[in-house]
Parts: C-alpha cells; sequence; structure tokens
C-alpha cells in the first residue's frame, strides 16, 4: 500500500499517495488540466504554483510538473501572471542601457527587496540580473538569467511591478543578436550554398541507386 | 541519492568507469543492426498496429491507438456550425503554436499576409520547448550539405522523400543564420566558431546547442518576435475540423474554445497544419518525453479532409527516457549527455554498445539488454539502463556538466541526485512522430490544395528514423518555408463557398465500413484524471 499524504488543492483537502508531484496529484485527486500544465517536464513555465505547510509562515513557489507532494500542503496554481511585454523592432532598438530605460523604465524602481529571486521556481539569481539590465550589462544579464522558463512567479512577488521575465527576454536577445560574437564559418557557408557551390553534389544525390548511396552510407568515415 | 537495492551495481559502475571512459566501443555492422530492430524495435510489433479500413490511406498499418483516432466521430455535426459568419477571416491560419507554426507566423508576415495563429494551449506550450539537444547544420569547412544528406537518408532507412531531405541540409545553415540574427544565443567559442558535437548517426560534429534548453532557446525567441510582430495568437483554442471550400481547397478551421467550448469559424485563404506530435497518445503504454498537448491532432484533421499520411507506422523511442525517480519517468535526457562522452552501462558495470549509434538502434539494443540478456536494472518501475554521467566531468574537465547540461543537473538535483557524481538510470521512451501528412517540397499537402504543413505533423522529411538535431531544424526550414508559400498562395486564391461536406462524407464512410466508435476525435488533451499518469 503507498503512503498517502494530505493536501489541499486552492483550500480543499485531498489525499494523494506521497511519490507524485503537485500536478500529477491534481490529477488523482480528479482534475483534468486545461490551463497550468504545459510540457509537464520543467521548460515551459506553465504550472507556477504557490505554497504553503502548515503552520509555516512562508510561501515557496515551485513548478507543479517538478515538485513532490508534502503532507499539509496549501498549494495554489498560477496558471497566467499579467506580465508585461512591450514590443519592439529588434533591427531598431539602440544595444545600450537606453532600451531598458525606454521599454521596461520600471527596473530602476527596484527597491532591492530580493523577493523574486526567493521566489525564482529554476533558483535563479533574478534581482542580480535587473541589476545587470539596469546598467546596460546585456551579456551578463542573458547568461545569468538564461535557464528562465518565464513563468513569472518572480514578478507576482515584486513590490516595484517588475516584469523580470520579459526584462530578461530582450537581454538575451540583444546579446545573441549583436554582442555575441559574428561566425565566420557559417556566413561562409550561407553564401557558398547561395552561390551553387553544392549543388551538383546534391543532385548526384538526388538520383543515385539506393544501392549506391546505402555502399556511401556504410562505409563513411566519422569524425572523432 | 540512490537507496540500498542499486549499490551493488553502482559499485560496479563505478569500479569500472575508468576502463570504460578508454574503451572505444565498436559500432554495429548493416546486419546487426537490422537483425537488433526486427527483434527489439517497437515498431515491429506486428500486434500493436491496425489497418486502417477507410480514408486516403485504406490498407495501412498504423498504432492502433492512432487507428481509433483516424477513425472516429467529428466533435462536430455540420448543421451546429455556422460557415456564413466566420468569427475570424484572415490570409493565412496557423494551427499550432509550437516552432514551427510560430516560425510559419513570422514568415508569413514578413511577405506581406494577414496570418494569425490558434493553439490549444499556449503559444510555446510544445515539444520545440523540451528540446534539449541541439539542431545540426553543415557549416564548419569539413562537413556540407551533401554529408549531412547522407547521414539523415542512412539513419532513416534511405527512405526519406530527397527533395524534402535536400532541402532540409541545404536550407541548414540560412536557418541557423535567421535564428542567430532573431538573437538566438548559440554556443560559440569566443572567435565566434559554433561549439558543436556529434548526435547519434552523424558523421560530423554538427550538432549546434544553447546549453541544453537549445529548443527552449529558439521557441522563447520566436514567440518574442510573433508578439512584437503583433500577430494575434488565439489560444487555448483547438481547431478540431478543417472547413474547405466547395473547389475542395483547405479554407479555414472549427475552432473550439478549450474552457468554454464555445465553436468558433476561421476563414482563410490557406492553412497550414503545425500541431506536432503524438507523445501522448502513449503508443504501446509508453511514457513520453512529449509535451501535454501532443495528441496526433493535425493528422486527424488532415486525414478526415483527405490528406493522405506517410510513414505514419513509424515512431521514434529515444533511448534515454527517465527510468527513475518515478516523479520524471519518461522525462527527456538530452542525447548531448552521450554526445558529451557518457556511455551507456549494464547492471554488471559492461558498455554493452557505442553510445551514438541512431536513436532507434540505440533503443531497440537497450530493450534487447534488459529483456533478452536480463542485464537492466530493476528500479521499482520496470527496468533500466545506466547512462553514466560522472565520464562527462573525467572526459570534459569539471565544470562540464554545468556548462553544457543545466537543465539535466537541474532535473535530477531536485530529486537528489547528483549527476557529476552518480549516474543515471534511463529506459527508452515514446519521443517523435517520424511520419505524418505527406507534402511536396514547398509544404504543400500532395492531394488537397492550399493545406500546408510543416514540423512534426509532416511525413517522409527523414523517412522512418529521425536523427537527434534534425527536427529542431526542420520546424524552422519547413516551418519558414510553409509560411512563405502559405503567404504567397493566399494572394492568388479567392475562396468559394465554404463546405464541413467532407465531415459528413467521413461520417458515412465510417458507417458504411461498419465501424462501431463511440471515440471523437482530435483527441487534443490526455486525459490522466483518477489514476497515475505515465
Amino acid at each position: 500500500m503507498e503512503k498517502m499524504v494530505n493536501i489541499f488543492l486552492f483550500g480543499k483537502k485531498y489525499s494523494v499517495p506521497e511519490n507524485l508531484a503537485i500536478m500529477t496529484a491534481m490529477e488523482y485527486a480528479g482534475y483534468q488540466l486545461v490551463r497550468g500544465c504545459g510540457c509537464r517536464n520543467g521548460f515551459c513555465g506553465a504550472c507556477a504554483t504557490i505554497y504553503r505547510i502548515k503552520g509555516d509562515r512562508e510561501l515557496h513557489a515551485c513548478l507543479a510538473c517538478q515538485t513532490k507532494v508534502e503532507d499539509n500542503m496549501y498549494i495554489a496554481t498560477l496558471p497566467f501572471f499579467p506580465l508585461v511585454k512591450q514590443v519592439y523592432d529588434m533591427e531598431k532598438i539602440p544595444v545600450n542601457e537606453t532600451v531598458m530605460m525606454q521599454l521596461y523604465p520600471e527596473i530602476y524602481a527596484c527597491i532591492g527587496s530580493n523577493a523574486c529571486t526567493k521566489a525564482c521556481t529554476q533558483g535563479l539569481n533574478v534581482m542580480q540580473y535587473i541589476a545587470y539590465a539596469q546598467r546596460g550589462d546585456f551579456e551578463k544579464c542573458a547568461e545569468e538569467s538564461f535557464d528562465c522558463v518565464m513563468c513569472g512567479v518572480c514578478s507576482s512577488r515584486c513590490p516595484a511591478g517588475i516584469s523580470h521575465p520579459q526584462v530578461a527576454m530582450l537581454a538575451r536577445r540583444i546579446n545573441g543578436k549583436y554582442l555575441a560574437p559574428g561566425c565566420g564559418h557559417l556566413e561562409d557557408r550561407v553564401k557558398e550554398i547561395k552561390n551553387g557551390d553544392f549543388n551538383d553534389l546534391i543532385e548526384a544525390l538526388m538520383q543515385k541507386p539506393i544501392e549506391e548511396i546505402k555502399e556511401l552510407y556504410n562505409n563513411r568515415e566519422i569524425e572523432k | 541519492m540512490y537507496s540500498e537495492k542499486f549499490q551493488e551495481s553502482l559499485a560496479a559502475v563505478e569500479a569500472a568507469r575508468e576502463k570504460n571512459i578508454a574503451l572505444e566501443p565498436t559500432r554495429m555492422t548493416a546486419e546487426q543492426k537490422d537483425t537488433v530492430l526486427s527483434s527489439f524495435h517497437p515498431d515491429y510489433k506486428t500486434n500493436e498496429f491496425s489497418v486502417l479500413t477507410i480514408g486516403p490511406n485504406k490498407g495501412d498499418k498504423v498504432p492502433k491507438e492512432l487507428a481509433a483516432m483516424l477513425q472516429a466521430h467529428s466533435r462536430i455535426k455540420d448543421a451546429e456550425i455556422d460557415l456564413e459568419n466566420p468569427d475570424y477571416d484572415t490570409d493565412v491560419l496557423v494551427i499550432g503554436g509550437g516552432g514551427a507554426g510560430a516560425s510559419a507566423a513570422i514568415e508569413a508576415d514578413e511577405a506581406g499576409a494577414s496570418v494569425m495563429i490558434v493553439t490549444k494551449l499556449r503559444i510555446g506550450d510544445a515539444n520545440t520547448m523540451m528540446a534539449e539537444g541541439g539542431i545540426q547544420a553543415a557549416d564548419k569547412p569539413n562537413d556540407s550539405p551533401a554529408i549531412h544528406f547522407v547521414d539523415a537518408f542512412g539513419g532513416g532507412h534511405f527512405a526519406a522523400k530527397r527533395e524534402l531531405l535536400s532541402k532540409l541540409v541545404c536550407d541548414a545553415p540560412e536557418a541557423i543564420k535567421w535564428l542567430s540574427e532573431l538573437g538566438v544565443e548559440f554556443d560559440k567559442e569566443a572567435d565566434g566558431t559554433m561549439v558543436t558535437t556529434h548526435g547519434g548517426g552523424t558523421s560530423r560534429k554538427r550538432m549546434h546547442a544553447a546549453k541544453d534548453y537549445s529548443g527552449a532557446e529558439i521557441m522563447r525567441t520566436l514567440r518574442d518576435e510573433v508578439l512584437n510582430r503583433n500577430i494575434p495568437v488565439v489560444d487555448f483554442t483547438a481547431a478540431i475540423e478543417l472547413i474547405l471550400d466547395e473547389d475542395g481547397k483547405a479554407a479555414g478551421a472549427v475552432l473550439m474554445n478549450m474552457e468554454t467550448k464555445e465553436l468558433l469559424v476561421a476563414k482563410a485563404k490557406t492553412v497550414i497544419i503545425a500541431t506536432g506530435g503524438a507523445g501522448r497518445m502513449h503508443y504501446q503504454g509508453f511514457p513520453t518525453s512529449n509535451h501535454y498537448g501532443a495528441t496526433a491532432d493535425g493528422l486527424v484533421l488532415g486525414y478526415r479532409a483527405g490528406a493522405k499520411l506517410l510513414y505514419a507506422e513509424t515512431l521514434q523511442y529515444h533511448p534515454t527516457g527517465v527510468a527513475f525517480p518515478e516523479q520524471i519517468f519518461g522525462a527527456l535526457v538530452t542525447e548531448k549527455v552521450r554526445s558529451l562522452g557518457a556511455k551507456l552501462v549494464n547492471k554488471n558495470g559492461e558498455v554493452f554498445m557505442h553510445p551514438l549509434e541512431t536513436r532507434d538502434v540505440t533503443a531497440a539494443t537497450i530493450i534487447r539488454e534488459c529483456s533478452e540478456r536480463g542485464n537492466g536494472i530493476d528500479t521499482g518501475n520496470g527496468e533500466g539502463i545506466w547512462l553514466d554521467t560522472p565520464m562527462i566531468e573525467k572526459i570534459g574537465g569539471e565544470g562540464t556538466i554545468m556548462k553544457r547540461i543545466p537543465a539535466m543537473w537541474r532535473m535530477f538535483d531536485k530529486y537528489g541526485i547528483d549527476i557529476r557524481k552518480e549516474p543515471i538510470l534511463i529506459y527508452p521512451t515514446l519521443h517523435y512522430q517520424n511520419g505524418g501528412l505527406d507534402i511536396t517540397a514547398d509544404c504543400m499537402t500532395t492531394n488537397v490544395k492550399n493545406l500546408f504543413v510543416a514540423g512534426e505533423a509532416v511525413g517522409g522529411i527523414h523517412g522512418k528514423n529521425r536523427l537527434m538535431g534534425n527536427s529542431l531544424l526542420d520546424i524552422i526550414v519547413f516551418g519558414r518555408s510553409a509560411g512563405q508559400n502559405a503567404a504567397k498562395a493566399a494572394k492568388d486564391t479567392t475562396v468559394g463557398k465554404l463546405t464541413l461536406d467532407h465531415v459528413t462524407a467521413f461520417e458515412n464512410e465510417i458507417t458504411e465500413a461498419g465501424i462501431e466508435t463511440e471515440l471523437v476525435s482530435p483527441k487534443l488533451l490526455p486525459n490522466y484524471t483518477n489514476q497515475k499518469s505515465i
């Protein structure tokens, strides 16, 4: 017999096996999820969840698909949070801190509560990456925020109304597009293909009898 | 931390680690591969397949769970739908909000068409988001699109449609360039050289990655670009039937709000199916690495409208799904773990195969090791094989795991397993739908005009097995192409009177064939209520 624990889904008590994640415990209890369930694997941020263990003061945030239930866990899912997403043209934005001042000026109102970092379901140093964004250090902001799944829990806890995941998204795109070093071999290859340099080789493969391609495949040299 | 029962086998793995790192396992011959596939690959279990008795692929075999959906009833009855007053009217309708759908929408918008995305969950709730390992492109000096072609053609058992595969490999470098210019952060050396690795079955190191969040990094960037372009995204809204016009051209879709169940009509000049895969169909009872909505919807929509399927009988079981702990059973352990040097080790600490054979061969060999050869490890929830992750730190140096596969570390760390120090237990998991709707090189279906397809819902790009990193590639290459071609076709299209007669006709076929079923399709979501999910 599996060991059961009591959990409280939106305040209502259910008894569920202790080895389940919060998401599967909700399904065990009978919920057919539509919202609040995406990849079920910790990558999409659809299942942001807030919980508190009875008797504890501290509120915790997590992803429901990645967190085991505990006895006396009070659970509320946060399937949507109204983040501010500014629209911009990547070809026209300034590549310095003025872009943040224009699009996300609220980051300069950060009061240093660190509530975002404490709430992050990925364990990221959210306040730090916002500090990098304030300074226009997009490379560091990108690196520090890279594992963000944009679940929005940080923003739900922010007294300054910052939409951290969207700030980081902008920083990563600026870094990827403008600050990361360009790639010579990629540019060269794109030009060679446009120039038709491989047309004959590909055309030959299009016509080649299957047996000959099998021969090619089974005896091809594999880079170490 | 592994409990007592694993310790004996763990000790054997640790004791053999140095020797196993040094070992260069031989690759299988073509004959050995054929033998292990036909004996152990799930695609060869004939009793798990049914023959379709109606529709464009009548007489063909598909997984029985898929057959049940393809030959199920529509969710609507013609009379209930008011086609005269559509709720949406657009040039290009994109069904699906994953990587292929987002790429298609961006390109259709770029081409000047009006375009909208409908998606049954949120934009980005897609297998793209979960792709970890990377994206292939032959952009290094020792590589070429022709070498990429041979790798993929052989890996797919020489069954790919060559015109689709040549497009895939020739447009690959341009796809990477396009993503870079959108701001996707690929792993690079200080001089801009791409950091690339092998995948199973590749003969050159052409796997580009963004740590082990490759798909997530691509997906969130594409999503951001869709939003920046103000492309309408109607989320939590599923397409449940295609609409044709009186000439038989695709001309829209009947939509259903997933929460209120309200039905809506979208009229369009062209339609792109970008609905993704089918892992949540749990073929043969396998767990899956796929997202919640992967239920083969696009295949059902297309089939009922008369579009043909190609290779729908071939599925990909990813060799390394999580076998333990059970909370993440079936979740993906990226192939990149093996690209970085981790080997597959049995309960006795023996390396039993080359870790980078193609996925179908690797999965079948793992199944053989656990079944016929009895060398699996009992996880308490089935069998598993060790994937010796600490090898990565020994080969690449301390810190390699945190730098290259942080998501893997995080996933296991939550359950008290530090993959830098301890190996992990894996077993094949249902991962990818190799087959799908049959298209020509312009992404249009071979027999329904103005119906385009991109991404995992396409069949024929990869043949009967897909190489790692060619799926992230195909969603970009074919997604973009579908968007461009659908926008172009929309310019020359006049939509005639809308009709759902094909739905009625299909219902009649069900009756005439004597199929007795109470099922409706598309499935839309799996049902995990009141049971332990897999």
